[in-house]
């Protein structure tokens, strides 16, 4: 039995790595996708470009202008001096905000009234928007400490101290990049199985390994293990790359992580395999790795927390493998989770791994044209 | 009079494998379902730990500005450790505490603390939360100077103003761009295995030995999948529109124009991947590859393409997708401002033909 199976393995291998444009699409463009998509992936806003619009010569807004041109979020490009410059800016992308002074601010600053600071944002993309709003609010707080500070002026009687468990400067790069080498993973065993069962279908070849001696059982085995195989090698390159080259912190343990990783490739191989087998061609195959890969990414909390989503959606993200991997992902990286309290997302994975090598096995047999 | 019947037989084709019809029509509407409902950036009802150690006036005071505030759903604790296990087990994202000395402290020159530890394992919410509160901070400083008769010294007041989407509704921003995401799916879908499965069957060597010339070839492919992708475009704006009551603020015409345009780069794109790999496998790993990834995370969709580094902004430049994300949240949401359409459409031009000149130099001299 183990005989037949290597050998069935060893040809998936060699279907898979014989031809040239095969191999360098399945090893290379993944890894240079980690790189470019773990820079891309950010929350951290770099450079805005935004405009002052002035109307006060007073020596305390130009004192507030310069806290935004040495904030590095925030790059000036403009200087505007009337209302009618505002919006040909910002519509036409040019700045992402402007910040406008009136004419009293200095005056009614120096005379306890309060100053106001009118700031102006592109919503058309209302994340960054917000975000927009949260920097340009902590530069204000810091200039009314300073102000108040330096002018016998109050101290309100009470401040704020915070303090970021697991990511102390917020970057948001820590959070993203163990999703991205989740949705690599995935990718990589979407690339490998999603296609062949269709393949052989399509070509004919499927049914000359139906009249093989070899069981249903053995033919799935021979099909998962490539993809195990190669998600694995995948996987760890890229865990390397982000330990190493973004500096991720790796808090937990790397048997932790490893469970993890080996049940989200069951899970992700079974649904690649059983996508594969419903199809009757190779485009229907595509359509259905599709159809499981992009819903997976993007209601597995990658970008937008699942907390946020209607109840019947978040219903809906129990049956998503990548839920559970990214839980554990950010969990073991950042928060050095141990073992036992990441169980609950464990067997999920592994539940979904088993159904769907039930019915990718079931299929085997019973779809037939 | 040929490229009719070239037309026709593809037609036939599409018509006898559901699967392209599926992802023109049942696609789109999947998948806009579920994310315009699914997916939204709107935090409300944060849970939060709030620790009072010592409860009296004062505390209370300050906690009503946290039951108040729709962004919380405020848990009470007595010490900072149980706050922190919950935080722990995932049940708070930040914990708020007053310390037992709080009301002796609050009428010190100094003031008093309040302590506000928050899940950093996701920077963008611990800093949304971390805004909310000291929004929340601020109700309470206002109220409790109002009553005591102070005047509570102001500085600088920021007032915000956020133009084409003044209430921030996430869904205003997330549906164009999902529209744009679910386009490219199915631009490359419809054309990445047509050209790779004449080569693997055998028969583009049959096309070849006929009359149609190679151009007659590609635009034969080209015009039913065109004509397939706009219906499912329709349906997609019309679900935007109608639906998620997305405002369009520019004229519908520039809309079709644009996505008009836009198809055809990315049918080029999904014609130029079946070319290149000739066999169905590899172009269905290409389409894998290409399509999704690159149209979710480096188009501007969600992560703003000017706080990447500089290396990766020139790569977005060979996305298509960028061009209509910025496209699509201009014209719905800010109007028909053309300083950002015709650039934009521009590089779509230019990145088709770049497209559609590949795919005819590597079907030209393909024959082996």
């Amino acid at each position: 039995m183990f005989g037949r199976i290597l050998a069935l393995v060893k040809k998936e291998f060699l279907t898979l790595l014989k031809d040239k444009r095969s191999r360098i699409v399945l090893i290379g463009p993944p890894l240079i996708q980690m790189l470019i998509f773990g820079y891309a992936a950010t929350f951290d806003l770099k450079h805005v470009p935004f405009a002052v619009y002035n109307e006060d010569s007073g020596y305390a807004s130009r004192e507030l202008m310069a806290a935004f041109d040495g904030s590095p979020s925030f790059s000036r490009v403009a200087q505007i001096t009337h209302e009618g410059e505002i919006a040909p800016l910002i519509d036409s992308k040019q700045v992402l905000m402007v910040v406008h002074a009136g004419p009293r601010f200095s005056a009614d600053l120096q005379g306890g009234r309060p100053a106001e600071l009118q700031v102006i944002v592109d919503g058309r993309n209302s994340n960054t928007a917000m975000l927009v709003i949260n920097d340009v609010r902590e530069i204000v707080n810091r200039y009314n400490l300073a102000w108040a500070a330096s002018h016998d002026g109050k101290l309100p009687p009470s401040h704020i101290e915070t303090r970021a468990w697991f990511n102390p400067n917020l970057e948001s790069r820590w959070f993203f990049l163990p999703g991205i080498v989740g949705i690599i993973t995935l990718l990589v065993t979407m690339l490998v199985t999603a296609l062949s069962v269709a393949r052989e279908r399509e070509q004919g070849t499927f049914d000359q390994l139906l009249v093989t001696p070899l069981r249903p059982v053995e033919i799935l085995i021979g099909k998962t293990l490539p993809g195990f195989i190669i998600g694995l090698a995948e996987a760890s390159v890229i865990i390397l790359a982000a330990v190493f080259w973004f500096k991720v912190p790796l808090q937990g343990s790397l048997f932790t992580l490893y469970t993890g990783i080996a049940l989200f490739l069951l899970s992700g191989v079974g649904v690649g395999l059983m996508i594969s087998s419903v199809a009757v061609t190779q485009q229907q195959g595509l359509l259905g790795a599709f159809i499981f890969m992009v819903p997976a990414i993007i209601l597995s909390g990658f970008a937008t927390p699942i907390r946020n989503m209607p109840l019947l959606v978040q219903g809906i993200t129990l049956l998503d493998p990548m839920r559970y991997f990214l839980i554990v992902l950010r969990g073991v990286f950042l928060e050095g989770m141990p073992f036992h309290l990441l169980i609950p997302q464990f067997w999920p994975m592994a539940l979904i791994g088993v159904s769907a090598f039930s019915i990718a096995g079931w299929l085997f047999r019973h779809r037939m044209y | 009079m040929r490229l009719k019947g070239l037309v026709r037989k593809e037609f036939l084709q599409i018509v006898r494998d559901p699967s392209s019809i599926a992802i023109a029509f049942l696609m789109p509407i999947f998948l806009l379902l579920l994310f315009g409902y699914g997916v939204s950036l709107d935090s409300e009802h944060i849970p939060l730990a709030l620790v009072v150690e010592q409860p009296n006036a004062d505390t209370s005071e300050f906690m009503a500005a946290f039951h108040q505030s729709r962004y919380f759903d405020p848990s009470v604790y007595s010490n900072t450790k149980d706050a922190e296990q919950a935080m722990m087990a995932g049940k708070v994202h930040a914990i708020v505490v007053l310390r037992q000395d709080f009301a002796k402290q609050l009428r010190l020159p100094d003031g008093a603390p309040v302590q506000l530890i928050v899940n950093g394992v996701d920077a963008n919410t611990a800093r949304i939360i971390s805004g909310y509160v000291q929004g929340a901070w601020g109700k309470w400083l206002e109220h409790y100077a109002l009553q005591r008769g102070q005047e509570l010294n102001l500085t600088v007041q920021m007032e915000q103003r956020v133009w084409f989407n003044n209430e921030l509704r996430s869904r205003n921003f997330l549906v164009p761009g999902l529209v744009a995401v679910i386009m490219t799916l199915i631009g490359a879908l419809l054309t990445a295995m047509v050209m790779s499965r004449e080569w693997e069957r055998g028969t583009m060597e049959a096309l070849l030995v006929t009359p149609l010339s190679m151009r007659e070839v590609i635009l034969g492919k080209l015009i039913p999948y065109f004509i397939l992708g706009m219906g499912g475009l329709v349906l997609a704006v019309s679900m935007a529109l109608f639906l998620f009551e997305v405002p369009l603020r520019g004229s519908l015409w520039v809309l079709f124009a644009g996505s008009a345009l836009f198809l055809v780069t990315a049918l080029g794109m999904g014609l130029l991947i079946s070319t290149v790999a000739r066999s169905q496998f590899v172009a269905g790993q290409l389409a894998l590859i290409t399509t999704f990834l690159p149209a979710f995370l480096l188009s501007g969709f969600i992560f703003d393409i000017g706080s990447m580094p500089g290396v990766v902004q020139a790569i977005t430049h060979v996305i298509a997708a960028r061009y209509y994300v910025a496209i699509l949240q201009t014209v719905f949401l800010a109007g028909n401002v053309w300083s950002v359409i015709l650039p934009n459409a521009l590089g779509l031009v230019i990145l088709a033909s770049v497209f559609f000149g590949l795919t005819w130099r590597n079907s030209r001299k393909r024959l082996e």
